[in-house]
């Protein structure tokens, strides 16, 4: 039983993670909690289901699809709820409040759109159950873990080694500078923006297709696992997200297996407060720079 | 100078819009006749349990319009108000219609949480509000002025545990439920006495919370345990995600459901995954009687869908506060109308012959139903 909760904790901690990153790629530049992350997340959901049930594609079409829709939302989420407020340099709230603004209207315009009720992949869309002796995991479950590896990976790359993932890193550390580098820091922010809208949109294919629950207000509790982990990981700090999402997962998970469900989000939050109390800043985040990489 | 022509425009646009909202309330003050009785259907048509809302406004609906072309019934005025599944907007769309609507009797709120809050306003109003998917217990106990034609949960789930010990002899059973549902917790309870009155062990009990999608946890514990039947109190929702889950672990016990159980959309969500599904209910919609064809024709028409249990009692509903209307021979005196509904014998409706208890409880009937490809079928083994 060990391994297989194991391997429920993972599946699940590696969807908090992929939903974390973007949320801390956004802190990371722009030093704002995006509100909204949780309702893009949504709209991809509803993109990789229509694309699936719809168009008949293969679930790595339809990932790629949703990822730029996820892409042009957050393009457009940058262009009307951030741009005009950080030309204006007010405080840090209002583009707070602007995202809050943004993530409502995504969701009452789904509300308007498709409606209340619940949707989901077909049923045995992907199917079959691979049995190690010591633990069974479902092919959904393996293109949920494998997908959310590959985009860490992949994003760890862009990050590290790309001009524009240097770019990024550079208005992280101080936007003036990096202007007077040479960097756009407009349009670096407005990639940043779209490369964490298209993780969150992949995101939400991932747990539609894991927890076949599609629905307008799938991403509003989600959102706020993912702010959990956000600080959990040391905010803006991409390795704190993948690993605070995955100890997010695996500690829920444990906690209903080694104890009582009844306490599954009292333990796992209880736990992010006491290792708060050990790490302020969050497991990865340094004290100098406010947390962040 | 700029700015100041704009606060002139944006003042003169909602001294517009106060003008139409006015005049809106004032028109319908003016079209309600004497001969029309208005009552107030409080449901909830927007947010996670919009579902069963939907159904019971179209149930209550299709019997107004079935009510207001027959000649010789009282004309039923029907107020629609969403309350959106939250206790507040219930206790706020009671007080508007019993104070300002002037409504001569309440259907609804929909959920036991929001009639616990709503109820009480009802009662002191002295208004008479009949809830038609309160299942918790203790609704009727907030007093004289509620009723409910909603089959208590403790009368549901305790018979059809009972009946299906009786036919599948299981001897351990594993509890799931949501423990942030009131109705839900109140579930556990009774399953618990009505399994241990049927000598079954309780080896396990697992919770969530609505809205929760990710049950493999609490499966893969439960799974260890190999019980012989597993009960799950839950909505809609949460219920077929846990079968699918359920059934693609390859756990194959029988599921002893909660009301949630008996709407159409948990089979279209579940799939061939709600087969073996258990529930107790008042609408059996395969039932042989001329009455549950005529609705279950009537409503395929209107709406294209076929009608479930929520639809079904909200209709019943609506036909019995027209017959009581009636009885008490006046379409506005609040106190002869709870008196004539109170009273109400020999009524037959979709979901069976029907009287209130001394609570204002229902009594009546509850089929024991099987889900079998995808249908509400009677138990066997």
């Amino acid at each position: 039983m060990f391994l297989q909760q194991l391997v429920n904790g993972l599946t699940l901690g590696s969807l908090y993670a992929v939903l974390a990153i973007g949320l801390t790629l956004v802190f990371g530049v722009l030093n704002i909690i995006n509100m909204a992350h949780g309702g893009i997340f949504m709209i991809g959901a509803f993109v990789g289901l229509f694309m699936v049930t719809v168009f008949n594609v293969n679930i790595f079409v339809a990932l790629i699809v949703a990822m730029a829709v996820g892409a042009v939302l957050g393009y457009v989420l940058e262009f009307v709820a951030l741009r005009p407020l950080r030309k204006k340099k007010v405080s840090h709230l209002a583009p707070l409040i602007s995202t809050i603004g943004v993530s409502i209207f995504i969701e009452s315009l789904a509300l308007l759109l498709w409606g209340p009720q619940t949707r989901s992949f077909p049923p045995d869309y992907i199917g079959g159950l691979i049995d190690f002796g010591a633990f069974k995991i479902s092919m959904v479950q393996i293109i949920g873990l494998g997908v959310s590896i590959v985009l860490m990976v992949l994003l760890n790359f862009v990050i590290k080694k790309t001009k524009i993932g240097k770019a990024i890193r550079a208005v992280s550390l101080s936007t003036e500078t990096a202007a007077l580098l040479g960097i756009n820091p407009t349009m670096v922010i407005s990639i940043t923006v779209m490369i964490a809208s298209a993780l969150g949109a992949a995101a939400g294919v991932l747990v539609g297709l894991s927890f076949n629950a599609i629905e307008p207000t799938m991403g509003v509790i989600i959102g706020f696992k993912g702010l959990a982990v956000l600080i959990l990981g040391g905010l803006g700090n991409i390795t704190g997200a993948m690993v605070g999402g995955f100890i997010l997962g695996v500690a829920e998970v444990f906690s209903v297996a080694y104890g009582a469900s009844t306490f599954r989000d009292a333990v796992a939050f209880g736990m992010i407060i006491l290792l708060l109390f050990w790490r302020p800043q969050g497991l990865f985040g340094s004290k100098d720079k406010g947390g962040r990489p | 100078m700029k700015h100041s022509m704009l606060k002139k425009l944006a003042l003169l646009g909602l001294a517009g819009v106060m003008a139409i909202a006015a005049g809106c309330s004032n028109g319908s003050d003016n079209s309600a006749n004497s001969n029309e009785a208005k009552i107030a259907l409080l449901t909830t048509t927007t947010g996670g349990a919009a579902a069963y809302g939907e159904s019971i406004k179209a149930g209550a609906e299709l019997a107004v319009s079935e009510i207001n072309a027959d000649a010789n019934a009282v004309k039923i005025n029907l107020l629609v108000e969403d309350t959106k599944g939250d206790k507040n907007e219930a206790i706020n769309a009671i007080n508007k219609v019993i104070s300002k609507d002037k409504v001569v009797g309440v259907i609804g709120p929909m959920l036991s949480g929001e009639m616990m809050a709503a109820g009480p306003v009802a009662n002191k109003s002295k208004v008479v509000a009949l809830g038609t998917s309160t299942t918790a217990e203790g609704i009727t106990d907030i007093g004289d002025y509620i009723f409910r034609n909603a089959v208590p949960e403790s009368l549901a789930v305790d018979t059809a545990i009972k009946e299906a010990h009786k036919t599948l002899g299981f001897k351990t059973a594993a509890i799931m439920y949501s423990n942030n549902n009131d109705q839900m917790v109140s579930v556990n309870k009774t399953a618990e006495k009505a399994l241990k009155e049927a000598g079954v062990q309780i080896i396990d009990t697992e919770t969530f919370a609505d809205k929760d999608t990710d049950f493999s946890a609490q499966l893969t514990k439960i799974q260890q345990l190999k019980p012989d039947v597993i009960v799950v109190a839950s909505l809609y929702q949460e219920g077929a995600l846990i079968m699918k889950k359920m059934r693609e672990m390859g756990m194959n016990q029988p599921v002893i459901g909660s009301n949630g159980f008996n709407s159409p959309e948990f089979i279209k969500i579940a799939g061939s995954a709600a087969d073996g599904v258990i529930v107790g209910t008042p609408w059996f919609p395969n039932k042989d009687d001329q009455k549950v064809r005529d609705f279950r024709k009537a409503y395929a028409a209107k709406y294209g869908k076929e009608p479930d249990q929520f639809a079904a009692q909200a209709y019943d509903a609506v036909y019995m506060y027209e017959s009581a209307l009636k009885k008490s021979g006046s379409t506005t005196d609040r106190e002869k109308f709870r008196e004539a509904l109170k009273n109400i014998a020999d009524f037959v409706g979709v979901t069976g012959q029907f009287k209130f208890n001394e609570k204002g409880d229902p009594n009546m009937e509850v089929q024991v139903l099987q889900i079998r490809n995808g249908q509400f079928d009677a138990l066997q083994k």
